[in-house]
């Protein structure tokens, strides 16, 4: 099918659905382009879910000013958005007299960088914060604005309020090829369409070199590096933390933290592995040993009976070492927002809004006078009082059919999900808009309930229902056996 | 559906619908089961095969013929009542019970007893911590049951499974007759963890490979399981390096276990036991908070739903007794220590009368052995010894206390292994 | 003629006993171990021609649920049972059903009717 569109943005992770967010401001006809069934399924979707204060990134680079301006961003957007934030504050712990000068020279950066409030504190004050930390810990790094997000949610909530305002999600939608005219992009193809266009974003995580180069512009690469977790049930986070615990960096990396979740869950990791292979998340035991024994450094006694499950996502690390942003040098119509790694989570609408702003500038799009804010009220169950939760049955029995025991998700929140904006199409993309599945028992008892209810809803047969990825079929027919 | 109950009933699997006709037997009038599924019966439902209800009912089983059985005891009793499709979100010490359902809406209902008969559910791959990918086709061995046998789809045509536990044994069954290949089962003890009847027709009928002390060191596949690398275990469950081999699967089923759902038990604040993961009981199944009891599978893991019912039945009886307000007078406690070679026991003690009671204890073993002796001891003094020509961990060993005996005990009493026969 | 013991696990009931059969001239002379006279009649079966029950699920139209879980109301012989698990592939039944309800008579002509092992309600 051929289409027309003003911009085309290339993946639909936090930082692709924020710029789409941003653009849908204005003017403008938006199409996101997503390869997987669903959004946020790259990087997006496995990361330490920290929004950063700001004090890593030399002072001067993209990422120091893009981390610092996002984090004010989520502070302004949390509620419009009802993004699922906590700011917890970081800490950044000093164990040896060495690592103490370090975390002076992390405030001294963060201060200049522009992040407010940062403090030193010394043992006792951080034991009073998070009482479970290794004896070793002589003093820390206090960023009071740094946060604990779900990412998934994040880059859901800016692509309901980009559908909302009328910019088009395609999932299942892998790019072939980008089209230049005279150094300027004219189209790009998808496996089922082709979109006439003058601009297109490149927010294609660990492919965004890849897709760079189809337009035409191979002056940088990105090397995926690997990052494994351990997530814990939610009866250990007492023995863990209340917040965000960083080791003192490494010259690569911010190390091996200790950190809840909004979900109050805890996790401890990343390690940091670079790798070749784009698509690979596998959990090594090697990886697990390396998280265990960083972890234990800041947590000494580790509940590992308490684990619940295990992780990697890949980091989209560019060959500059910085995020790659804004206009290409080489073609004309191609925007950049790739090596989006750390802090790329925080950077997300600062991004957004910068890409925004350039291309509003150059085709004069004008505000849209009927922008609408926020997005569709999603009622959560769980979370109602005995009021609100006889109210919500009344008005849709749904709501009185507990699918997921675990997190006490019903039908009701499963349907909502599906019929949402952007809504969910497989049972990942429900369990991360509504968590079931999440909980104790990994889906096993709701997981066969949620795969009839998409089933049901979006009209397809139960072998048609994947767990996430494109090929992530479930079941197979049974022979005979069936009635339908 | 208003006033207060004599007792409800969370769960309508065997141990809820056994405790509420014994219950009705034992004098209770107002009897209210609430069971979230779409139907009672549990997990039995999707337990098609037979080997049920030889000690129970005298009589050879299915599983949904044992569920049946156990619903025509009930389902014309005008004293118990059945909610399906209705889920217990809160468990109340002052019994009070907050359901939701479809059609009812949110319920706050109160009882003079409540019987906790929420059954278990199976451990995960999170649980176990398996390296590799997490693609589609990774299930656990019940879910996979489910969709088999009550929804109409098979999870894959070639599958490996993780843990030699029943449902996995009886799963590897049940794929084969569907017409998959089932490549091997893996299973990280020495030994089988499900019954000796299971590996026999189950694996030995179908020819399917059981590696002993192996498990799975890697899943791979991106989008779907695509095969999966097995290696030999030592005697502390580490993996040997050099011994790993590769299975080609579409399909992983786990069957690692099963823990006992205790998540309304322990909004409960009930004392939960650390190796059952299930309330602590004395011999009427009362938990540590008065007039709530707890039956089946939420008590301790059982290998046989005979069993189950027996259980519930003593729930039913003392619950009713109690809503009555007829419960024994209680004398002394009476602890019930696991000792050598023992890994649990059921209850945990006893509250008995200047009379004493039969009373019958269940223990597992803590590993397979052959030829022993059981013996119970309390202050240095034998109280009872029972010979054993085989004890294994994946079956439950019972032993009935005469009421002679337990009339005479005074002090803890504890259960051992003497291996020296 | 040689006397040979075989040892096998009973599978009539959950006791799973261990049994010593006794073998003079390919028939079952005698049997150790079994502690109840199924275990005898199993060992003699399993040596000589082995039989299992066999249960499944049928296709139901009009019911409650989509399948019907049903049981041989006798042993068949083993050699067997997968042929007669695909024979059930093919089988429909209308609700609604009773227990022991038969739902397919004389599978593959081996003189055993299979039944169903619950009663299923129409929708």
């Amino acid at each position: 099918m051929e289409r027309e569109a003003d911009v085309v943005v290339i993946g639909g992770g936090v930082t692709g659905t924020a710029v789409l967010w941003a653009l849908a401001h204005y003017d403008l006809k938006c199409v996101l382009l997503e390869k997987e069934p669903d959004i946020a399924a790259g990087t997006t979707k496995a990361n330490s879910a920290v929004l950063h204060a700001g004090f890593d990134a030399p002072t001067g680079s993209e990422k120091a000013r893009m981390n610092v301006l996002g984090n004010r961003l989520y502070h302004d957007l949390e509620k419009e958005l009802g993004l699922d934030i906590i700011w917890t504050g970081s800490l950044v712990t000093a164990t040896t007299p060495a690592e103490e000068e370090q975390i002076k020279e992390l405030k001294a950066r963060g201060e200049a960088n522009g992040v407010p409030g940062l403090e030193i504190w010394d043992a006792g004050r951080v034991r009073e914060k998070e009482p479970n930390l290794s004896e070793a810990v002589k003093s820390a790094l206090w960023a009071p604005t740094a946060g604990i997000c779900w990412p998934f949610g994040i880059a859901a909530a800016f692509a309901e309020n980009a559908s909302l305002n009328g910019a088009e999600i395609l999932r299942g939608a892998t790019v072939t090829g980008i089209e230049t005219e005279g150094g300027r992009v004219t189209a790009v193809r998808t496996v089922k369409d082709v979109i006439r266009t003058r601009y297109v974003v490149n927010a294609a995580g660990v492919q965004a070199g890849e897709i760079s180069a189809m337009a035409g512009d191979s002056s940088f690469t990105i090397r995926p590096r690997k990052g494994e977790y351990i997530l814990f049930d939610k009866t250990a986070r007492a023995s863990l933390v209340n917040g965000i615990v960083f080791p003192a960096p490494t010259k690569t990396s911010k190390g091996i933290l200790v950190c809840a979740t909004t979900h109050g869950n805890v996790f401890i990791g990343p390690n940091a592995q670079e790798v070749d292979d784009k698509e690979d998340t596998s959990v090594t035991p090697a990886g697990m040993d390396e998280i265990i024994a960083g972890a234990k450094k800041l947590v000494p006694n580790l509940p590992m009976g308490a684990a619940i499950t295990e992780f990697a996502g890949l980091r989209a690390a560019s060959s500059t070492g910085d995020f790659v942003l804004g206009p290409s040098q080489e073609v004309k119509g191609l925007l950049q927002a790739a090596g989006i790694q750390s802090p790329g989570l925080t950077s997300a609408p600062a991004i957004g809004q910068y890409l925004a702003e350039i291309i509003v500038k150059e085709t004069g799009a004008a505000k849209k006078a009927d922008y609408q804010p926020g997005r569709p009220e999603q009622p959560v169950f769980r979370e109602l009082d005995d009021a609100g939760q006889a109210a919500l049955i009344a008005r849709d029995p749904r709501y009185g059919r507990v699918i997921c025991r675990c997190e006490t998700i019903t039908e009701g929140e499963i349907v909502d999900a599906i019929r949402r904006p952007c809504g969910a199409t497989t049972v990942d993309g429900v369990k991360r808009r509504t968590r079931a599945g999440m909980g104790r028992c990994q889906g096993g008892f709701c997981g066969p309930r949620v795969i009839e209810i998409l089933s049901r809803e979006l009209g397809v047969p139960v072998p048609e229902i994947r767990k996430d990825g494109a090929g992530s079929y479930l079941y197979i027919d049974k022979t005979g056996g069936t009635a339908k | 559906m208003s006033g207060t109950y004599d007792i409800i009933i969370i769960g309508g699997g065997p141990a809820g619908l056994s405790a509420a006709d014994s219950a009705v037997q034992n004098g209770a009038k107002k009897v209210l089961i609430l069971e979230r599924d779409r139907e009672v019966g549990g997990i039995l439902q999707q337990c098609v095969h037979n080997g049920f209800g030889l000690h129970h009912f005298k009589q050879e089983l299915t599983g949904p013929g044992y569920a049946q059985r156990c619903y025509d005891m009930v389902k014309d009793r005008p004293e118990v009542e059945i909610l399906v499709d209705t889920m217990v979100l809160e468990v109340r010490t002052d019994k009070t019970v907050v359901a939701v359902s479809p059609a009812k809406g949110r319920l706050e209902l109160t009882a003079k007893t409540v019987i906790l008969t929420m059954g278990c559910r199976e451990r995960t791959r999170g649980a176990i911590r398996i390296p590799g990918t997490r693609p589609a086709g990774v299930y656990t061995a019940g879910a996979a049951q489910r969709m088999v046998n009550m929804e109409g789809y098979l999870p894959g045509k070639k599958i490996v499974i993780l843990g030699s536990g029943d449902i996995g044994l009886i799963m590897a069954r049940r794929m084969s007759l569907e017409g998959c290949k089932v490549q091997a089962v893996l299973e990280i003890c020495p030994f089988s963890n499900g019954l000796t009847r299971n590996i026999v027709q189950c694996l030995n009928d179908y020819d399917i490979p059981l590696y002993l002390s192996h498990t799975i060191v890697a899943i791979h596949g991106r989008d779907r399981v695509s095969g999966i690398t097995a290696a030999k275990v030592d005697e502390k469950m580490r993996p040997i390096p050099g011994t790993e081999f590769e299975i080609d699967c579409d399909t992983v089923l786990l069957s690692v276990g099963l823990i006992p759902e205790n998540e309304l038990s322990r909004g409960l604040g009930l004392t939960l036991h650390p190796k059952t993961s299930g309330p602590v009981v004395d011999q009427h199944r009362e938990t540590s908070q008065p007039g709530i009891f707890a039956a089946g599978n939420v008590v301790h893991v059982h290998d046989l739903v005979d069993f189950v019912s027996d259980e519930a039945e003593i729930a039913g009886k003392y619950a009713a007794l109690a809503s009555l307000g007829q419960s024994p007078a209680v004398d002394r406690v009476i602890e019930v220590k696991p000792g050598a070679g023992i890994n649990t026991c059921v209850p945990q003690h006893l509250r008995l009368g200047i009379e004493g009671e039969n009373v019958r204890l269940f223990m597992r073993a803590a590993q397979p052995k052959r030829g022993v002796k059981l013996v119970i001891t309390s202050g240095g003094e034998t109280v009872l010894t029972k010979p054993l020509a085989v004890v294994k961990p994946s079956e439950m060993i019972a032993v009935d206390l005469p009421a002679a005996k337990t009339a005479a005990l005074s002090g803890e009493i504890s259960v051992a292994i003497d291996e020296g026969v | 003629m040689a006397i040979e013991q075989k040892v096998l696990n009973c599978i009539m009931c959950p006791m799973g006993c261990e049994i010593t059969a006794t073998i003079e001239a390919g028939v079952v002379t005698g049997t150790i171990g079994n502690r109840c006279p199924r275990g005898a009649k199993y060992a003699k079966d399993e040596l000589t021609a082995p039989m299992r029950m066999l249960t499944s699920t049928v296709r139901v139209t009009g019911g409650r649920l989509r399948l019907l879980p049903v049981v041989s109301a006798d042993v068949l012989p083993k050699g067997r049972i997968l042929d007669c698990a695909e024979a059930l592939r093919s089988v429909t039944v209308d609700a609604p059903i009773h227990a022991g309800d038969v739902v397919c008579p004389d599978v593959l002509g081996l003189g055993v009717d299979i039944v169903a092992s619950r009663d299923m309600e129409r929708a």
